[in-house]
């Protein structure tokens, strides 16, 4: 007979990221409530809790490479891939955004995933920029359009981080796919399982490339 | 031979001198914070086989108290300013690129010459581990490298690692807190509870519809979790790995791979994945916090259903 009471675990989860709370402690708060509800005591539960975590260290590798990242930035790293964007001529929204789509699928590719972000990019440079192209377009823009164009600009960054970084082997969501599998007995290489990645990542520069030249026509058609 | 064990080592001297130079941080008032949370990631990474099962589970508490209590806080070391890194990058021009690659090259490089060459048989790598061990390798190459080109300060490695750690927080912690979650919702039998109300509405024998269901599941999952590092245990206990590889003899690495993929479609399309789709929308004061998501969703439901057909095509060829 299977037990479906272990599901209010679940349940738990919802509702603490329903209501906001902080995810470090909402996962914990449901980690301890399923385990008891499982019939552990509390002291197996803790331990089985840290065990877990201690058996997933090498999540936390990937973070050397931070000391280099910052090393880079301080030498003005940013500043150069922004030179590099900018030298771009005949810019409009959506092929400026395929190209940031593509640079960003491309260096998450090869682990530099991390040279990139909302924080990084998107908002001191990309979104910017865009919103400088759109206007050439379309004249000036709406609140609407302004809106519509940003919120692009942060889905490209998404789109291009989520179906890039799994083509390198060293990204922790690949590590968890290898752990997992290990645990059923399946030994695979993280750069047979970052292979299979390749496939997706062409079908999401098609499909939301296609998008972004189809959101330059509408900007094209609304203005003037 | 060289195990994970070095890395675990490297990583961790990293966060105790990270900790270290937090508490030192006079300038930032959750300095105390700071240093406990990284002190205790790097006993994590140093000692955590020695401290047994229930001292882990203790720091994971503290981790998580820490975090969840707002005792930690963004710091600000020292870096350059705008201006300074404006110039640095017109006078190093696209030369600034190549030391950024050497990491993954390094990776890529030693893992390929590892595999395919008689390098590999000497076996002085942990075995399946060599692309963590290139990875280290090719982090203290770059170093090298940009100490003999450009002569930083010698503690500005740490302090710049500092400042990007910092900048993620308990968020760099976070995957490793879902992965144990996923353990303990194994342990307490929710793969087989999801399972079996999924297995309730898959027809008995047909491939793609098991398929199906599993691609589904996994968005469906991942948007509920909000991550899809905390569905991808509990599909593959479900789905993955009962029904598609063992019962259909389906290829594990596409299972696994492609499989995650669809969640990350999940993730395209919920507010719980909040450091994607919530903190770029306040980030770039959108008046609609969904906008991004509203952006995501016509390519997340098409990309999801081209993952589907790739499962289906690829894993059972």
């Amino acid at each position: 007979m299977i037990n479906y009471w272990p599901l209010i675990g679940i349940a738990l989860v919802v509702i603490g990221f329903a209501l906001k709370m902080n995810p470090m402690l909402v996962v914990t708060a449901a980690a301890i409530a399923t385990g008891l509800i499982a019939g552990m005591d509390p002291v197996e539960v803790i331990a089985t809790f840290g065990k877990a975590f201690n058996d997933n260290r090498i999540i936390a590798i990937v973070w050397i490479v931070l000391p280099v990242i910052g090393l880079l930035e301080r030498f003005g790293l940013q500043q150069r891939a922004a030179a590099v964007i900018r030298a771009m001529k005949n810019a409009t929204t959506g092929r400026l955004l395929i190209l940031y789509l593509a640079y960003r699928q491309i260096t998450a590719a090869i682990g530099l995933h991390s040279t990139a972000g909302h924080p990084q990019t998107v908002r001191p440079l990309v979104a910017p920029m865009a919103l400088a192209a759109a206007e050439k377009q379309h004249g000036e823009l709406d609140d609407d359009t302004a809106e519509k164009v940003k919120a692009y600009s942060a889905a490209t960054d998404n789109v291009g981080l989520f179906f890039g970084e799994d083509i390198f082997f060293a990204i922790g969501s690949i590590v968890l796919i290898q752990q997992v599998l290990a645990t059923y007995g399946y030994d695979l290489a993280p750069l047979e399982l970052a292979l299979w990645a390749i496939p997706t990542a062409i079908a999401a520069f098609l499909i939301h490339g296609a998008r972004l030249l189809m959101f330059d026509r509408k900007l094209k058609e609304r203005g003037r | 031979m060289i195990t994970l064990h070095w890395l675990y080592a490297l990583a961790g001297a990293m966060f105790a001198a990270i900790a270290l130079l937090s508490a030192l941080d006079s300038k930032n008032p959750k300095r105390l914070g700071n240093a406990a949370f990284w002190g205790l990631m790097a006993l994590s990474l140093l000692a955590g086989d020695a401290i047994g099962d229930f001292g882990n589970g203790l720091l994971v508490l503290g981790l998580a108290g820490l975090a969840g209590f707002g005792f930690i806080g963004r710091s600000h070391p020292p870096t350059t300013d705008e201006a300074e890194r404006q110039s640095w990058s017109d006078k190093l021009g696209n030369r600034l690129f190549l030391p950024a690659l050497i990491i993954p090259l390094t990776a890529l490089i030693g893992t390929l010459a590892y595999n395919y060459t008689p390098l590999g048989q000497a076996g002085w790598i942990e075995a399946k581990r060599e692309t963590y061990v290139f990875l280290g390798l090719g982090v203290l190459l770059a170093l090298g490298t940009i100490f003999a080109w450009l002569r930083p300060p010698a503690i500005a490695p740490l302090q710049e690692g500092r400042r990007l750690i910092d900048a993620i927080g308990w968020a760099a912690v976070l995957p490793q807190m879902l992965a144990s979650l996923g353990v303990l919702f194994a342990a307490a039998g929710i793969g087989d509870a999801i399972g079996s109300l999924t297995r309730m509405v898959i027809p008995e024998g047909s491939v793609f519809l098991t398929v199906a269901v599993f691609g589904l599941g996994m968005a469906i999952f991942t948007m509920i979790m909000g991550n899809a590092f905390a569905a991808f245990p509990v599909m593959a206990a479900a789905i993955g790995v009962p029904l598609l590889i063992q019962g259909y003899g389906g290829d594990p690495a596409v299972v696994g791979a492609i499989g995650m993929l669809a969640g990350f479609c999940g993730t395209l399309m919920t507010p719980m994945a909040a450091n994607f789709n919530l903190v770029p929308a306040a980030l770039l004061e959108l008046k609609d916090q969904y906008g991004v998501i509203r952006a995501q969703v016509a390519t997340a439901l098409p990309l999801l259903l081209v993952n589907i057909a790739l499962i289906y095509w690829l894993a059972f060829r």
